[in-house]
This record gives C-alpha cells, structure tokens and sequence, in this order.
C-alpha cells in the first residue's frame, strides 16, 4: 500500500461514526455574519488603510499622472518599475520607468513600482493583487522597497466576504495568484515593538481615483 | 517518565525577564485582540461559521483530500503524501536534491517544526534558512520557539542585539528594533534573491481549486513563495477548507484572533504554477504524523479545528505564567495542551492535559469554538487509564476519596478520621503544612482546618 | 416551592457556614428546603483529575438521589457547571442511554443559588444588610461556564450598608484549578499572586465568590501572607440579616 492509501484507509477508519449517508452538504454552515456594510465604502477605506501608517490621497483622474509624479518626488524616487499595460494617462512625468520585466537583482535596485490593483477592501483597508491588467507579476510589488498603488474608487468593496466572492471568481477562471496588501511589511517581534518595512516594502502609498 | 510540565516550568517561573516579556506580550495582543473582535458586531456569527465549515471538512475528510489533490495536479502542481514525520522529511530532502540546491529558505511553519524538518535538512547537507525575523531569532540562537505568533518573546533587545552582531559580524549594531529588523532584511534579502528552493506550511488549503494561502506579515512569505524556482509546501491533512468563498471567514477570524489586526499586511494564495510569474515546480506534501489519530477520537476531532491563531496563548494564565518552553512541545499554550498528548501520545506528553486551572479563557476567544477545556478533561481521563500520569500515591488518594464518596455513611466515617489525621498540623484553626503530595498547596498557601461541626451535622441537629 | 439543597462535599466538610447560610436565605425567601441526606459529591474531583470512572459512579449516584426534584439548588458554580457540561459527556462515554436521558431532563432544574435567585425567581433583594466594603472576584465556573454575568453584583448591590468596590482584573483565574493547584502547584501560586495583589489593592475588607473553593486558594494566600482581608461566600453576605 502506497502511503496515499494508508492515509485515506487511516481516514475512513478514523471517521467510521459518520454515517455512511450523510453528505459534507448535510454539514449545516450558517452565514449569518455581514456580507456589506453601511456608509461610504471609499471614506471608510481610506480611514481603514490610514491606520496601518500608508499616506492615502483622493485625486481626480485627469490629475492622476501629475499627481503620481508629486508623490514620487516628495519620497526622492526617481527610477520606477511598472507593469507593461499601465495607460499613458497613468504614466508620471519627472521620473524613469522601468519595465517590471527586469531580473530580481535589477528589480531590487529600483527606487520603486507604481501599479493598479483588481480591487480593494474597505472594512480591513486592504489591496488587492490578481496578476491582472495593471498589476504586472508579484515581484513587482515586492522587491523594490516603495509600492505606489493606483486605486479607482470603483474597485472598492466594502467587506471581505465582497472580495472573495470577486477574486475566488477569478481564482477560478485563470488560476492566477493573489495577494492581499494592508500597510506596509511590518513586525513586532522583538519585544512586541511594531517595526514598518522588513522584507516587503518600507513604504505604501495609495491614490484613490475619484470622480472630480 | 521524562520530565513533565511541571518541572519544565519550574524552571521558566524563576525566570522574571522571561515572566516581564510573557506579561506585556501576552496583555498587549489581548487588549488588541478584543478591540477588533469587539468591532465586530457579527463576531459570533463568524464563529459560528468558521466551526461549522471546518466540522464538515473533518467529517468527510477523505472527499477533501482526493478533491485537493485532483485540483493541485490539474493546476500543474504535484502531491506527495507522508504518513509521518520521517516519511515527509525524506520526501522534502528528495525533492530539494533534485534540484541540486545546497540551502532552503524557509517561511515559518508549525508543521515544518513540528517534524522536525530543518535538522533532516541540515543531515542531508542541506542549509535551511529561516525567514521569519523571530524565527531567524531563534534559529540563530539555537533555541526552540516559545510562542506561536511571536516566537522569540522570550529574549529581549540586548540579547538580539549581542547575538546579530556576532552572527551577522556588526560589531556597531545598536539595539534599536528598526536597526535590528534592518540588519535581518539585509541578510535575507540577499538569501531571498540567490536561493532557488523554498519551504512553506499553509494556513489553508481549498479543495475546489488546490490553492494554498499563507498569512503574514513580514514580506518573507510572499518572498518564499514568489523568487525561488521550486517551492515545496508542507500542508497538515486538516487544513483543508472545502471552497475559495469559505476563505471570507478565516480571512476575517484569523488575522483578528492572531496578531489583533483588521487585516494582516500580507496574505498570499496561489494554484498551482503560474506561467511567468512564481516558482514553475510546485509540490504539495500532505501530512499525517499522528492527525489521523486525532480525527478518531469523537471528543478530541475537533483539537483538528484549530487555525494556529494563538488567540489561546494570550489569555491563558498558565502560559502567561511559563512561557511556551514548559510545555515541552512546538503547541504550546492551551492547544498545544490538547493537540499534542493526540499527536506523540500520551506516554510522551501526559503531563501537559493537566497543565491548566480549566478556567475557560481559551475556548471563550477560540476563533472556531474549540471547547479546550472539554477535550484536556477527556485527555485527562486517558492519561490516567493509560497509567502515563499520576504516581501510586495520588491513585491511591483518589480511589480512596472515590470509596469515600460513594455513600453516606462513608462520608461520614471519612470525615471523623480526617478530623484525626488532620491534629498533628492544624495550628489556630489553620494548616501551614502538609506532608507528602499534598505539601504543594501549603507551599504558598494556607488551609482552612475541618470543623468539628460539619453542614450535615447542623442539619440534623435543627 | 420546594428546594432541594446540594450542599457540594467541599462546603459540607470544610465550610459548614455557607450551606447554613444558603438555608438561611432560602427560608427567609419562604421557600421549603429539604437536604436529600444521600448526596455526597458531583464527582467534579475525580472527573477533572482523569478518574472518569469514579467520577461516572459518582454523577450516577447524584442523578439518583436528585432525579425527582423539582428544584436543586447549590452553592457553588463550579458543581453546578460539572453537572451541566460534563454530565452529557459521561454519559455519552459510557455510551449508557438512559443516564443520558435522566441527565438531560435533570440538569436544568439543578442551579447555582445566585442564578436560582435572580434568573428563576427575579430576586435581588433579599433583605440582607452587611455593612463592610466588600470586593467581589466572578469565578471562572460562574462567569464562562453558567454565564452568570453580572447575576451575584446584582444581589450584592441590594445589600444594605454593602459599600462595593470592583476587584481588577476581575475575570482572571484565581490559578486553583482544583488539583491544578497541587499537581501544577508552583504555576497555580503563580497565577494566584496576581490576584492576591489585585484583592489587597482594592482595601476591601471582605472579598467574596460564588464558590468556596476559589476562596480557599485566594484566602489561603491572603492568610499566608498575613492579609487582615476575609473571604466569604456569597450566601453569606446574603444571610446577614439587619
């Protein structure tokens, strides 16, 4: 017997009071807990991502290149890697951009990366990264040790349970990796001190896109 | 009998720099913990939810696991299963050989711990590296984790301090946290970006899509998991969940009970290998080591539950007390009380179901209502019918107040006798020493003498 | 109505004073106490220590000498929590059906005093006067395991004269355990030292519980160290008449 087969045969044994009927279906999960919240989903956000120490701007798209480029500038960044399909509009001025098809080593001695994101969560004031348009593999929002990330205001949803129903839609359709960003790397294990900025990066900076 | 809970923390009750970092460490993340907790107006609900999806996970196990496995290899990954820790540690050693690398870095695991991964590693001539600041701590330091969420909350600054400056050869480094985690992530960087095999645990495992998710903060995790050309990871046959949506619950308990946030910085899932972007060899190893134990015992199945939040830890007064070193085991705390006797047995860890007052603390915060204190009395009991904890004179004590007990007129005569025995050590109505297994209480504290007069006594006498 | 008394085996031995005292309180409540004299222990030692056939004999013995009682009523939430929670597990490890059933319609009717008085009755007045400052510790077994919540504050708080002052970190164990506090002796006095320095802080003269056995180990360590602080048992403060 391969080790597989013990395993599964250690299983059923081990489960021999579950009746031979029941379904894992007939297992009752109540989902009694919220699916939405109430209120401004986008102020809520920007409040919720505040408190992990990320500086979050509102800016109006037609500023948005104008303003990008302000917010490297006030952070001294200069050289930027971005994914291959950000929009001219997104494109700061003053600055070079790199691709993020860079090698590691190289990505490691960039400045920074600015990005999109798949959507975003308010109540936990999350990001999140699907490897889809504007978002370029995950190295790109991890080696360099700044992250700029480009929010429309319309990709903010207000819970987890919003998010998951998205991403667990995309998961599906094209198996791409996910990850979930709230603040800047972080550790509190040397004496329970908080220290921003370990392996990812120090510094996390957010624009929300809205309207004017 | 090796040594047992008590004597381990004998040792860790005299360490007051160890009792002052257990202390603050362990009211700073409970005080955290109930503020986002308390946040929450459907708290329970979620509870409620995360219990019950992990109950059905657990009852048809066997239909999670093969639906996993279908969905790792359809996603391009491959599964490997262990029975036990030896089995697993060769397979890891294998498959890191194959690739022809000389060191691992790792992401900080339980499970890797717990089989004892990193010295099968080390005798294969395999270097792991562990990313995860405090384990990095504690691997440096050659001493063994005392705390799920923060494992090196034993040692302080001065101490990490004094042990970078010799391991990383910075005689000028300062004692200054930021300085600290500084000098690590300049270490590891240069690890993270020259090393082409990576170990990880899982937080969770879904079935629907054969996706495995990791919870942290550091950025180590996504590093481990997104630079290295291989990638094994190690995954606990309970930690499946059945679908990606079930992931809306754990998301929200375990980053709350955990570490006390809305949200932890960084939470990776991944299915499978991704053209262009991550590891393109991915393996799945699926642990037994001892759960199927677990899982066949009805009172004890649901200890499987567990999401390693630590959520217990932090509340339990016991831990509070001694730290996770005197329990003996990579569990410590409340959970480690209850899941470790099922995992080794318990002949190896009899002692550790009784290291609890049973106050309750635990399964009051248990993010998937684990009742630990229900499943360390049921522990208990096959401890003593195992005969792998309490010495003849306790057992002769207890069968001696269970013949006592069983009937009226017993009690009675038992009274009188103790009301004889107890003369030679009460003194002013109080005793301040007893012989025997029974000097532990009067080693701090006083007893009250038996009165001449008992209730029932008063009784038939109105 | 007809109350039947379980006095528990500890305070039946040890602390006479409280089931008195218990009396007392129900009689003035004008209520009809009868003490079923074959009661012995609800079998929490043996069950908590791992002797679960002792403990089984025991709860066996219990659920007869109790079974046709309308009302039972104890001074102790850590008795009363055993009945409760672990009597359905006993008899479902003995795998014996018909206990299970006995336990099922025996255990709501057993209650812990405080909660038989507040919850059943609706009583919080009970015509008690104490006129010391007193400090109240919520017993494990009472507060996670009956929930009792703030039941016993609400009875102290109408007792006359009573001046009441809130003991910090209330709701942390008291570290006994029961034989916890002996087999873990060491790490028990350890827990216990933080509740001591909590119970002298409050300057009450009077520290009281729901169970006697809390009260052993807090006041043990009080009259170690020398403590003019005394312990009392709930029903105790109660029965103080004017």
């Amino acid at each position: 017997m391969t080790a597989r087969d013990v395993i599964l045969a250690r299983v059923a044994e081990g489960l021999r009071d579950v009746p031979t009927g029941e379904l894992a279906d007939d297992i009752d999960v109540p989902r009694d807990y919220f699916r939405t919240v109430e209120g401004d989903a986008v102020e809520r956000f920007i409040e919720r991502i505040s408190a992990y120490k990320t500086t979050v701007k509102r800016v109006a798209p037609a500023d948005l290149a104008q303003r990008s480029a302000e917010q490297l500038r006030s952070r001294g960044l200069g050289r930027i890697a971005i994914p291959p399909d950000l929009p001219d509009e997104w494109l700061p001025s003053g600055v070079k951009l790199l691709s993020s098809a860079l090698d590691v080593q190289a990505l490691d001695a960039v400045d920074g990366a600015l990005t999109g994101c798949a959507l975003a969560i308010a109540e936990t004031g999350t990001i999140v990264l699907d490897g889809g348009a504007r978002q370029g593999r995950r190295a790109l929002s991890l080696v360099p040790d700044y992250h700029l990330c480009i929010v429309d205001e319309q990709q903010i949803v207000g819970t987890v349970p919003e998010a998951i129903d998205l991403i667990a839609a995309s998961v599906r359709r094209m198996l791409r990796p996910v990850t979930f960003i709230s603040g800047p790397s972080a550790t509190s294990d040397i004496e329970l001190a908080r220290v921003e900025g370990v392996h990812g990066p120090r510094t996390l900076d957010v624009l929300v896109v809205s309207p004017a | 009998m090796k040594s047992g809970f008590p004597e381990r923390a004998h040792v860790a009750l005299r360490d007051m720099q160890l009792r002052r970092n257990l202390a603050l460490a362990t009211t700073t993340i409970r005080g955290k913990r109930a503020a986002v907790t308390g946040e929450r107006g459907d708290w329970e609900e979620l509870r409620v939810a995360g219990a019950a999806i992990k109950r059905r996970v657990l009852r048809h196990l066997e239909d999670y696991l093969l639906q996993f496995e279908s969905s790792v290899q359809r996603a391009g990954g491959s599964v490997h299963w262990a029975r036990d820790a030896q089995e697993a540690n060769e397979i890891v050693v294998q498959l890191v050989r194959r690739t022809g690398a000389s060191e691992v870095v790792k992401v900080k695991s339980l499970t890797t711990d717990e089989i004892g991964l990193n010295d099968a590693l080390t005798a294969a001539g395999i270097r792991p590296i562990e990313t995860d600041l405090a384990e990095l701590i504690c691997q440096l330091a050659d001493e063994r984790p005392s705390h799920i969420l923060v494992p090196a909350i034993h040692k302080n600054r001065v101490e990490i301090r004094d042990l970078f400056r010799r391991e990383f050869g910075l005689p000028d480094l300062t004692e200054e946290p930021t300085e600290l985690a500084g000098a690590a992530r300049a270490y590891l960087r240069e690890k993270f970006l020259s090393t082409a095999v990576a170990v990880s645990g899982a937080n969770f495992a879904v079935a629907e899509s054969g996706s495995i998710c990791v919870v942290e903060s550091e950025g180590n995790g996504r590093f481990c998991t997104t630079l290295p050309e291989t990638l094994i990871t190690i995954v606990g046959i309970e930690k499946l969940v059945p679908t990606l949506n079930d992931l809306e619950v754990f998301l929200q308990l375990l980053p709350r009970s955990s570490t006390g946030e809305r949200m932890n910085p960084y939470t990776s899932l991944w299915t499978g290998v991704a053209p262009g972007d991550g590891p393109q060899e991915f393996h799945v190893v699926l642990l037994d080591n001892g759960r199927t134990n677990v899982l066949a015992d009805e009172v004890g199945r649901q200890t499987l539950a567990c999401i390693r939040c630590s959520a217990c830890l932090n509340v339990c007064p016991v831990y509070e007390r001694t730290g996770g070193h005197a329990y003996g085991s990579v569990y410590p705390g409340p959970i480690g009380a209850i899941l470790t006797p099922q995992l080794v047995g318990t002949a190896e860890a009899g002692s550790l179901p009784f290291a609890s007052s049973l106050c309750g603390a635990c399964a009051e915060v248990c993010p998937v209502k684990i009742d630990i204190p229900q499943v360390l009395v049921h522990l208990r009991g096959r401890a003593i019918r195992e005969r792998t904890a309490a010495g003849a004179g306790e057992r002769m004590m207890m069968s001696a107040a269970g013949w006592a007990l069983a009937g009226e007129r017993r009690f009675r005569w038992a009274r009188r006798v103790g009301r004889l025995v107890q003369r030679p050590f009460v003194r002013e109505n109080k005793i301040e020493r007893l012989p025997g297994g029974l000097s532990g209480w009067t080693m701090t504290r006083d007893l009250p003498a038996m009165p001449r007069r008992s209730f029932r006594e008063w009784w038939n006498g109105r | 109505m007809r109350v039947a008394l379980f006095i528990t085996c500890m305070n039946d031995t040890l602390f006479p004073e409280t089931g008195i005292a218990t009396v007392q309180v129900l009689e003035r409540l004008g209520h009809d106490v009868v003490f079923p004299k074959a009661q012995t222990c609800c079998g929490q030692l043996h069950l908590n220590t791992g002797y679960h056939d002792s403990a089984a004999d025991l709860a066996r013995r219990f659920v007869r000498v109790f079974v046709e009682e309308e009302i039972v009523v104890a001074p102790s939430a850590s008795c009363v929590a055993t009945i409760r929670e672990f009597y359905p597990y006993l008899a479902e490890q003995l795998d014996d059906g018909a206990l299970a059933e006995e336990v099922e319609a025996l255990t709501p009717r057993v209650m812990e005093l405080t909660e038989f008085l507040v919850r059943r009755l609706g009583v919080t007045d009970v015509g008690s006067r104490f006129s010391e400052r007193v400090t109240y510790h919520p017993t494990c077994h009472s507060l996670r395991g009956l929930q009792l919540g703030d039941v016993p504050l609400s009875l102290l708080r109408a007792v006359d004269g009573l001046e009441f002052v809130e003991l910090p970190g209330a709701t942390e164990c008291c570290g006994f355990g029961g034989t916890f506090a002996i087999k873990n002796a060491e790490t028990s006095s350890a827990i216990l030292e933080s509740k001591l320095e909590n119970v002298v802080a409050t300057g009450a003269a009077v520290l009281t519980a729901v169970d006697r056995s809390c009260l052993t180990q807090i006041g043990g360590g009080l009259s170690r160290m020398g403590s003019q602080v005394r312990t009392l048992h709930i029903a105790e403060i109660l029965a103080a008449a004017p």
